[in-house]
């Protein structure tokens, strides 16, 4: 078997978020950037298949050489190789676009990605990928378990969950659940060490078109005071819930 | 090149996100002056909404269930039919699924998580959308002419309207789906976070699950959905689809009530865009105070059991 898996580098998630002074994009001084958590718990199940049933895992990002670093750490984490697509990744479409050329050259049974990636929120590189590639596609996984090319998983949806089956290749929108929490790896020496010595290779894509552009950013406009109420004076809450706020 | 709008069923009757986005698509459709046009799924008699002048109403017993290959290729199929400029989709987990799918097949841009009308930056129509995680917004064009609009629930509201929409029934050739559902678990009955107006969320601060007595009867009287940190579901007291946050589910509802939670960054960021947030925590310095509408700064073993009282005697009151 062999999985490809996705990955973005993003702002850690203590991150205070400021934008440059022209409003036109992110401000990366201070900003440590890290695996985008959904693609983490990914990678955490796919490493499980490599140990577990012999699979090959490979990972890709869409970055300059900035994300190099993720790209080592999650090879430390596990997987066998890495390829890092050599452009800035200005939209959802230009990514999967870009993914989507290097899955077909390579081909995988399975393509992992996060469900979203945390900081542009697109919702769309793994259902863009699975069109483009004519795989199989299952979003917000909370679990996957593989028998030969037949797949069983399992989906959050809106209030409850649901279980599924399909055949491989596949794509899957990975999140939390999926592994647990305390299954993610931190990278361990033996792991960093050998990660300096496993392949990145950098491709150049044919010509990934954008299909959205951010003109402007702005960030949200600061909270007024909170309003106190005695902790022996619940009606005045409720009060007010019902008469300032009306959402009573 | 009209609006169309995908308008969700449950039970053969509109979900309660679709008022929204029916007023959204006759608003977009307005300032474009051309016609909204509502799309809908097993939902044999659709009744008039938010200004529509149209519903395309498509029925298939193999549509019953969900299948996102299906819905996906039905959707674009209408787009595409349609010449639609704009179709717009809300933010259930069903049509967060089906978004790129649609793009990818109908050759359109996709712009999620959208909380208002178009306006015009530079001469480009700029929809206002959320990013990292409601720490910031983006004015974001579409550079292709077709554009899927993901509209944030509770970003724009219901706007009631007494235009009678013309329904037109609409049959599509179908294709097997390749992800086949073999079973599903809902809690029939109880709020989701997705849909619910209030939410009651709790953390660490009631030491254990065997306190979630206070949350779950607090959420019965409200008619709210429950939900919790992050620790809270990584300890086992309380399932993962609870937890709310950057990392867990997002929260737009119109009330947020967080009970023994501290306002960590990555919480806050995930419920941020609830309307009005209250918080109970006996530390004055929880930086959940900073975040919140209201607050009470108390012990929640105290606190919430006279909430629950009182708000009983108010319900009953208010019936
Ligand atoms: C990568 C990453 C992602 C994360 N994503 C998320 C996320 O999506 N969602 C999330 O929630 N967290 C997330 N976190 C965790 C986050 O940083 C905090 O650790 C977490 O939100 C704290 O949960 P808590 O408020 O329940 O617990 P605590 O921080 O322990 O707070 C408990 C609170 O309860 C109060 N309290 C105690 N006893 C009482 C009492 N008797 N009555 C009233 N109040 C009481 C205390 O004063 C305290 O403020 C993430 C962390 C990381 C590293």
């Amino acid at each position: 078997m062999k999985i490809l898996v996705c990955i973005s580098a993003v702002p850690d998630t203590t991150s205070k978020i400021n934008f440059t002074a022209d409003q036109k994009s992110l401000d990366t001084s201070g900003i440590q950037f890290v695996i985008n958590p959904n693609d983490e718990f990914g990678l955490t199940r796919a490493v499980w298949f490599k140990e577990q049933q012999g699979a090959e895992v490979h990972i890709a990002t869409v970055g300059e050489a900035s994300v190099e670093p993720i790209m080592r750490k999650a090879l430390a984490i596990g997987a066998d190789k890495a390829f890092r697509i050599d452009t800035h990744p200005s939209d959802g479409f230009l990514v999967a676009q870009a993914l989507s050329e290097q899955i077909k050259k390579e081909t995988y049974d399975l393509v992992i990605c996060g469900r979203e990636s945390i900081d542009y929120n697109g919702n769309m590189v793994p259902g863009l990928i699975a069109s483009h590639c004519g795989y199989s596609f299952i979003n917000t996984c909370t679990g996957l378990t593989i028998d030969g090319d037949k797949a069983a998983a399992t989906r959050e949806i809106d209030g409850g969950s649901e279980t599924l089956e399909t055949s491989l290749p596949l794509v899957i929108g990975a999140q939390k659940g999926l592994v647990e929490e305390s299954d993610l790896k931190i990278p361990n020496m033996r792991g960093i060490m050998s990660a300096r010595t496993k392949p990145l290779e950098v491709v150049t894509p044919s010509n990934p078109k954008a299909l959205t552009e951010d003109l402007s950013f702005e960030k949200p406009a600061s909270k007024g005071e909170v309003t106190l109420i005695e902790e022996g004076n619940i009606d005045q809450l409720i009060e007010l819930l019902h008469k300032e706020a009306k959402v009573l | 090149m009209s609006v169309l709008v995908y308008l969700e069923s449950e039970n053969k009757a509109y979900k309660k996100s679709a008022y929204e986005l029916a007023s959204y698509a006759s608003a977009i459709a307005s300032q474009l002056s051309t016609e909204a046009i509502g799309l809908v799924i097993n939902n044999d008699t659709p009744e008039s909404i938010g200004g529509l002048n149209q519903i395309i109403s498509i029925s298939n017993e193999s549509l019953h269930t969900f299948t996102a290959e299906r819905y996906a290729s039905l959707l674009s199929a209408a787009f595409d039919k349609s010449g639609a400029q704009y179709l717009v989709i809300s933010s259930s987990a069903d049509s967060k699924y089906i978004g790129g799918m649609i793009a990818a097949q109908s050759g359109s841009s996709f712009i999620p998580n959208v909380i208002a009308l178009p306006e015009n930056i530079e001469g480009k129509t700029a929809f206002k959308r959320t990013v990292f995680t409601n720490k910031g917004f983006a004015y974001t064009s579409s550079k292709s002419d077709r554009c899927i609009i993901g509209l944030s629930k509770n970003s724009f509201g219901v706007h009631e309207n007494d235009v009678t929409s013309k329904v037109e029934i609409m049959t599509f050739e179908l294709n097997e789906d390749r992800v086949t559902v073999t079973n599903q678990t809902t809690a029939d009955g109880k709020a989701t976070i997705a849909d619910a107006d209030i939410v009651v969320s709790a953390g660490r601060g009631l030491k254990g699950p065997e306190n979630w007595h206070l949350v779950e009867d607090l959420a019965e009287v409200l008619g709210a959905a429950t939900a919790c940190s992050k620790p809270v579901s990584d300890l086992g007291w309380r399932p993962h689809s609870e937890h709310v946050g950057q990392t867990g589910k997002p929260v737009a509802t119109n009330l947020y009530i967080a009970i023994g939670i501290s306002g960590a960054i990555q919480h806050l960021a995930g419920i941020n865009a609830s309307k009005v947030k209250v918080v109970i925590n006996n530390d004055p310095e929880a930086p959940f105070f900073k975040a919140a509408d209201y607050g009470i700064v108390g012990d929640a073993f105290t606190v919430v059991p006279q909430l629950i009282e009182k708000l009983k005697v108010f319900k009953a009151q208010n019936a």
